[in-house]
């Protein structure tokens, strides 16, 4: 299992196309996927989830992978949150 | 001694009163068609299997409903906005929520509906509980996709509890209900809400069903099964009748089959004055089943042919192949006679499929400025009408023009579409005839520049006169402003008409004012050669047609003209009846 804090750097927060986007490439993997803010654990290959999480710029999450390719998963996806969503 | 309408509904204590929407009597049962948006039905289940069906098919439908929102979203607001949709469409396929609501369905034995209603719920209170202002912006996102998994799946349950032969009672009827339910011989309509143009009126006058609309809490005074007398001409309606009452409708049903088989022997004459003037009477047809009653009721040609039935019957968007089926179909049927397609006339209160809500939809993107901004959902309709038109018997109508622009666009689109035609080889008649509605007063203000560019031009006057009212016809609070006989439409029937004819070009009316029988003199008077109307309304205006004189109708109408009230433009077309002894079918059953 692999545990990674992340902040958000772009203005707009987590809006709704970096959560599809994030949901996508979680769907790729076979590994379990969590995002944690503020005691609310949301799992990351849901979308529906994904948009209850209310993410402003420069708040942090917490996300957990878990499962055999979560090196994988962890890479790409903390990797998107570091482009700032490629906004 | 036989009593007469006014006896009869004087002392009943049993009457609900109306607007009379579309002709006929019929007696029959009542079923209660009450729909209210997520009233989620929390009760139980005993098949399991059944509901995850339900549960998968309402889920399929939905998706291939917002797929086809998403491609007119991506066209019309660009892909930035259109993410809404798609995330919608994610939504529809999130495996922990749909795994989640399947294994709820199994364990708590509940409708579909209620579960769905519940689980998404959950995640609506989340977003609201955030402060951020956005995150209750995106609840209300969640609603829509909410709304449309539940009302697929209550679509399902509604269409199986239809039952035959039964006269329907509802607060509204959309155009798409009102098709389902003539699929199953709805002997009348009762619907509380709306008034002659609703469109429930206007489709259960072209299905020929008996209809009294504007009855405001017929809903909350009939009960499911109590046997209904619906009276279509007086906009009456006889709860559980008395034996009195029965067989005095009975009697009035029998006198009316007599009266409608006397009309028939009309079916083969002509819409002639009896001074001679000939006027050509058209069919205005929503459904595909109503070709058959437009051909029985002796229309010289479809005068207008609503082409967004076929997208409501469908419930999304039709194919150019689909539509080129549809289109020859109904050439072929009518041949030789003239068939006249409209384009796509959504938006307005119209079929808001495109889920994109607009604060004034009746001023906003509808008809051919919704088609002008999706130009592929356009030229697809373009080429299916053009396809369709190989031998010579299609025209082409476009909706809600109001600017020389508009045409001028349009008709360089359909320029393209037939270049394209001839590339591909495809058959058309290289000359089809572009015509436009005249229902936007800018348009009627300038009717001879437009005709000038144009084949021919057909008024509609249910749009023209709400705009030129400003009366939202189907806002009960409103609604008895919308007036026919309004001096203004008079006078800008009159501009629209001669313009038209200055241009020397063809003029027709196709609103529903011509299917009032008291408006018939007035717009023969005013110089209209060309009527098109619900079929099942054809018989009774040619009958008028073929009692009063041209000329008196002119006199009539150039006197109408100096009218300043609509008060007074109404008695004097009353006194027209009465003078001339011509007889309103409603007074001869």
């Amino acid at each position: 299992m692999i545990t990674k804090t992340v902040k958000i750097i772009n203005k707009a927060g987590l809006h709704t196309r970096p959560a599809a986007t994030i949901v996508k490439f979680a769907s790729k993997y076979s590994c379990e996927f969590f995002i944690q803010k503020d005691g609310i654990n949301i799992n990351g290959k849901s979308i529906i989830g994904v948009m209850t999480l209310a993410a402003e710029m420069d708040s942090e999450l917490t996300l957990t992978f878990d499962g055999k390719d979560e090196v994988e998963a962890c890479e790409e996806i903390v990797s998107f949150f570091e482009r700032g969503f490629d906004e | 001694m036989m009593k007469t309408f006014d006896e009869i509904f004087e002392n009943a204590e049993n009457i609900i009163t109306g607007i009379a929407a579309a002709p006929g009597l019929v007696i029959a049962k009542a079923y209660k068609f009450i729909k209210e948006e997520l009233e989620v039905n929390g009760q139980k289940i005993t098949n399991i299997k059944q509901a995850l069906t339900d549960l998968d098919e309402a889920i399929t439908r939905s998706k291939k409903e917002l797929n086809k929102i998403l491609n007119l979203a991506r066209d019309i607001m660009g892909d930035k906005r259109a993410i809404i949709f798609e995330a919608q469409m994610m939504i529809l396929d999130d495996p922990i929520l749909l795994g989640t609501i399947k294994r709820r369905i199994e364990y708590e034995k509940m409708l579909p509906e209620f579960i769905v209603n519940d689980e998404i719920s959950k995640y609506q209170k989340l977003m609201f509980q955030a402060h951020e202002a956005y995150m209750s912006e995106r609840a209300h996102d969640i609603e829509d996709i909410k709304n449309r998994i539940i009302r697929n799946l209550q679509n399902k349950r509604w269409k199986s509890k239809i039952i035959q032969d039964v006269i329907v009672v509802s607060k509204t009827l959309t155009p798409a209900d009102t098709i389902l339910f003539s699929k199953s011989n709805t002997k009348g309509f009762v619907i509380d809400h709306g008034g002659l143009t609703s469109h429930a009126a206007i489709i259960s006058r072209s299905l020929n069903i008996p209809a009294v609309v504007g009855t405001h809490n017929s809903t909350l005074l009939i009960n499911d099964g109590d046997e209904l007398v619906v009276d279509g001409f007086h906009g009456c309606i006889l709860v559980n009748p008395t034996k009195r009452q029965c067989n005095f409708f009975n009697i009035k049903i029998k006198h009316l089959k007599k009266l409608q088989k006397s009309l028939e022997e009309l079916k083969d004459k002509k819409a002639e004055t009896t001074d001679g003037k000939i006027i050509e009477l058209l069919a205005n047809v929503d459904v595909t089943g109503e070709i058959d009653i437009a051909k029985t009721s002796g229309a010289q040609g479809i005068g207008l042919y609503r082409s967004e039935q076929i997208f409501a019957e469908m419930g999304d968007l039709a194919s150019e192949e689909e539509q080129t089926k549809i289109y020859s179909k109904l050439a072929s049927r009518m041949y030789p006679q003239m068939v006249t397609i409209r384009a796509l006339d959504i938006g307005g209160d119209k079929f808001n499929f495109s889920g994109i809500s607009e604060p004034n939809p009746f001023l906003g993107l509808r008809g051919i400025r919704l088609l002008l901004a999706n130009e592929s959902l356009f030229k697809s309709q373009i080429r299916a009408v053009l396809r369709a038109s190989k031998n010579k018997n299609v025209q082409f109508m476009l909706p809600m023009i109001s600017s020389l622009e508009e045409v001028r666009k349009s008709k360089r689109l359909i320029d393209e579409c037939k270049k394209e035609l001839k590339k591909a080889k495809e058959k058309f008649d290289n000359n089809i005839k572009i015509g436009i509605m005249v229902e936007v007063p800018s348009t009627a203000l300038l009717a001879k520049e437009f005709a000038d560019e144009v084949d021919f031009l057909s008024i509609g006057t249910n749009d023209l006169i709400q705009y030129l009212v400003a009366v939202d016809r189907g806002n009960d609070l409103v609604s008895d402003l919308y007036r026919e006989f309004h001096p203004a439409v008079l006078k800008t029937l009159k501009i629209i008409i001669d313009g038209a004819k200055i241009s020397n070009k063809n003029v027709s009316l196709c609103g529903e004012m011509a299917a009032d029988t008291l408006a018939i003199p007035l717009l023969i008077g005013l110089g209209l050669e060309t009527l098109s109307i619900s079929p099942s309304t054809i018989t009774y205006v040619k009958k008028i047609i073929r009692s009063i004189s041209y000329l008196k109708s002119k006199k009539l109408a150039d006197e109408c003209l100096t009218f300043t009230t609509s008060q007074e433009i109404t008695s004097r077309i009353e006194k027209f009846f009465v003078d001339n002894s011509i007889k309103r079918t409603r007074n001869i059953i």
